[in-house]
């Protein structure tokens, strides 16, 4: 299946954790209860200070972000085990965020929901694009085109997480591939 | 080859007679532990995958405790907590640490009887991490998963212990098993003591701060030495409870005799599983990182805005200005952790609004018991100024709904015994956070700056 990813970047730091990408206040929101997911989406990245990102991922008012693509820099997904970040995120209309490295229960929890393919860069890329500029993914070539220029930038592959992404999550894949018996 | 620590239970609990770093195994879970934030949502996926009448793998391998947002108004956050009672009494779970005694209740928190004063029922215990050992559920050798980061804890008794998400835990309730890649091991050595007024929490901040924030990120953290065999339980807690601040996707001591006294002590007197089996790490085992690290040589440590990673000493920082002191969490909130902070304050006044939150109930009941000189260590702290609650809990340290006790509502400095300071953690986004042991915590109360507590220490 192939997989390309078009649209506006919004570009954050190195280690945004769990907190920002969505403040301990709305965990009590539900991500299996659909009005509250929707709800959850609303507040994805919140937590980011208005003094390092004056443009907020979601405009006052919105419901979902206008950035289907994320870029960040180290250690992005770290702190708590909240599977509500990635939730958040894909709620918001997000699809992928790619940064130069995750923590690893946020890498783990975007496979197990199928909600965002986290993707690994090879360069800091967070440097090079700024919050607005168009970008194309493409998942088969394992690259990131910056439409204005036209540069290629090479990801890593997501590997045997891919599929999993692709089918919906765990549960998903599971019954799709039959590892489990489908419901 | 030989294995760690890690790789020896990964390997008897995937039933293999050895499993390497990198390979992903089928693990069997021993304990499977949720509270009110990430369990009804891990219910909702066990319900919607295994069907509405499916029961969970074993009902003595659950627990739930209820822990976050507790003693809070807000509606959602009561619901959840309902949802988790009726859960536990639909299954019949044994180990479900209700807030209120009647299990066809509702929970109701009363804010107009205030934030310090108890509120909960017989049976409510507090904070996840510190409850788990607490109620006999952690044991050497086992394999503890839990919906939240800090699990990791578990790791002081000698067991794989580590955070999952929703979905795996639903999961994991459903079958009792879990798919997991084996991480390399990272060894850090400890030798020599701690000189007085340095804690475990100076220790792992100072190793955070040497390997980094991501340092650690999808290792295994093991504390080994005769500095670590030295360390007592609640060291060894809070040490292992930060790995994940590393990025470390466990870390663990190896057990020892203080671990099987304490451990054979709580499971008998809670009535659970007794039978465990510790395992040792081979001599010739491999590790992808191994350092000495002289703990004598040690100072007290603080980790400043924005991460874990921002090591300073706190004789360094005598020029920051603070405007809130707090001590609680599953990290900082401890009876040691109470008690290091009593022998600062005694007889002497804080400077600055000071929050105290005990992780667990036991907690209170030993603060009101332990006496330092002819006050109770409760005592001292309530005359030193500190607003002291009696409903345990985790609140503050994660910010939480904005009438969580102790939660810091403006862009204010704040220093904490927790254990996480990115941007936002306690409240307020603009606010800064620095993470300290609970001696430098309540030195830095004292007189309103980051303060060694080595000048006040007796």
């Amino acid at each position: 299946m192939s997989k390309i990813i078009r649209g506006k970047v919004y570009v954050v730091r190195d280690n945004i954790d769990t907190d920002q990408i969505i403040p301990a206040q709305y965990l009590s929101l539900l991500p299996n209860v659909p009005e509250e997911y929707e709800k959850l989406g609303s507040h994805a990245m919140a937590g980011l200070p208005d003094s390092s990102y004056p443009e907020r991922f979601i405009k006052p008012g919105a419901m979902d972000a206008e950035y289907p693509i994320i870029i960040g820099g180290r250690n992005f997904g770290c702190g708590s085990s909240r599977e509500h970040a990635p939730v958040a995120l894909g709620a918001a209309n997000c699809e992928a965020v790619v940064a130069e490295g995750f923590a690893r229960i946020f890498f783990r929890n975007c496979v197990a929901t199928g909600e965002i393919y986290p993707i690994e860069s090879t360069q800091r890329l967070c440097e090079i694009f700024k919050t607005g500029d168009e970008a194309e993914l493409d998942l088969d070539k394992n690259e990131m085109v910056a439409v204005e220029t036209g540069q290629r930038y090479a990801l890593k592959p997501l590997g045997d997480a891919r599929a999993v992404i692709d089918a919906g999550g765990l549960f998903a894949y599971a019954k799709k591939t039959g590892m489990i018996a489908a419901g | 080859m030989g294995m760690t620590l890690t790789e020896k239970i990964l390997a008897r609990a995937s039933g293999k007679a050895r499993v390497y770093a990198g390979e992903n195994v089928w693990v069997r879970v021993d304990i499977l532990m949720t509270y009110d934030v990430c369990g009804p949502g891990t219910i909702g996926v066990f319900k919607r995958e295994f069907g509405k009448s499916a029961k969970v793998w074993d009902p003595k391998k659950i627990v739930i405790t209820p822990d976050h947002y507790i003693f809070t108004t807000d509606a959602l956050c009561n619901r959840n907590v309902d949802t988790l009672r009726e859960f536990a009494r639909e299954q019949g779970l044994p180990y479900f640490y209700d807030i209120i005694d009647d299990p066809r209740g509702h929970w109701k928190y009363d804010a107009s009887r205030g934030p310090l004063v108890r509120q909960h029922g017989s049976h409510y215990v507090g904070v996840c991490h510190t409850a788990l050992p607490l109620k006999g559920h952690t044991r050497p050798g086992e394999v503890l998963l839990g919906t939240d980061s800090h699990t990791c804890t578990a790791g002081a008794f000698g067991e794989f212990a580590t955070g999952i998400g929703n979905t795996d835990a639903g999961f994991v309730m459903g079958t009792g098993k879990i798919l997991l890649k084996v991480p390399e091991t990272m060894l850090f050595w400890f030798e020599g003591a701690l000189q007085p007024g340095v804690m475990g929490k100076d220790v792992i901040l100072h190793v955070i701060g040497e390997i980094g924030f991501d340092g650690a990120t999808y290792r295994a953290m093991e504390f080994r030495g005769p500095g670590a065999s030295a360390m007592n339980m609640d060291d060894r807690m809070t040490i292992a409870n930060m790995a994940i601040e590393a990025g470390g996707k466990n870390g663990i001591f190896e057990a020892d005799q203080k671990t099987f006294d304490y451990v054979n002590e709580r499971v008998a007197a809670n009535g659970t599983k007794k039978e465990y089996e510790a395992v040792t790490p081979d001599a010739d085992a491999s590790y992808v990182y191994n350092k000495k690290f002289d703990l004598s040589k040690l100072e007290p440590t603080v980790a400043c805005h924005p991460d874990p990673g921002q090591r300073k000493l706190a004789r360094e920082l005598g020029h920051v200005a603070l405007d809130r002191a707090y001590i609680g969490s599953c990290t900082g909130g401890k009876t040691s952790d109470f008690i290091a902070f009593a022998r600062v304050v005694k007889g002497r006044q804080v400077k600055i609004d000071t929050f105290g939150v005990p992780a667990t109930t036991q907690v209170v009941q030993d603060l009101r018991a332990v006496k330092l000189g002819d006050k109770s260590v409760w005592q001292i702290l309530v005359d030193a100024g500190v607003r002291m609650t009696e409903n345990a809990g985790c609140a503050a340290c994660l910010g939480g709904p904005e009438d969580t006790f102790g939660r810091v509502n403006t862009p204010m400095k704040c220093i904490s015994a927790t254990n996480r300071n990115f941007p936002g953690r306690m409240g307020n986004r603009e606010s800064q956070v620095l993470l300290a042991s609970p001696a430098t915590v309540a030195a830095s109360a004292l007189t309103g700056k980051v303060t060694d507590p080595r000048e006040f220490w007796s």
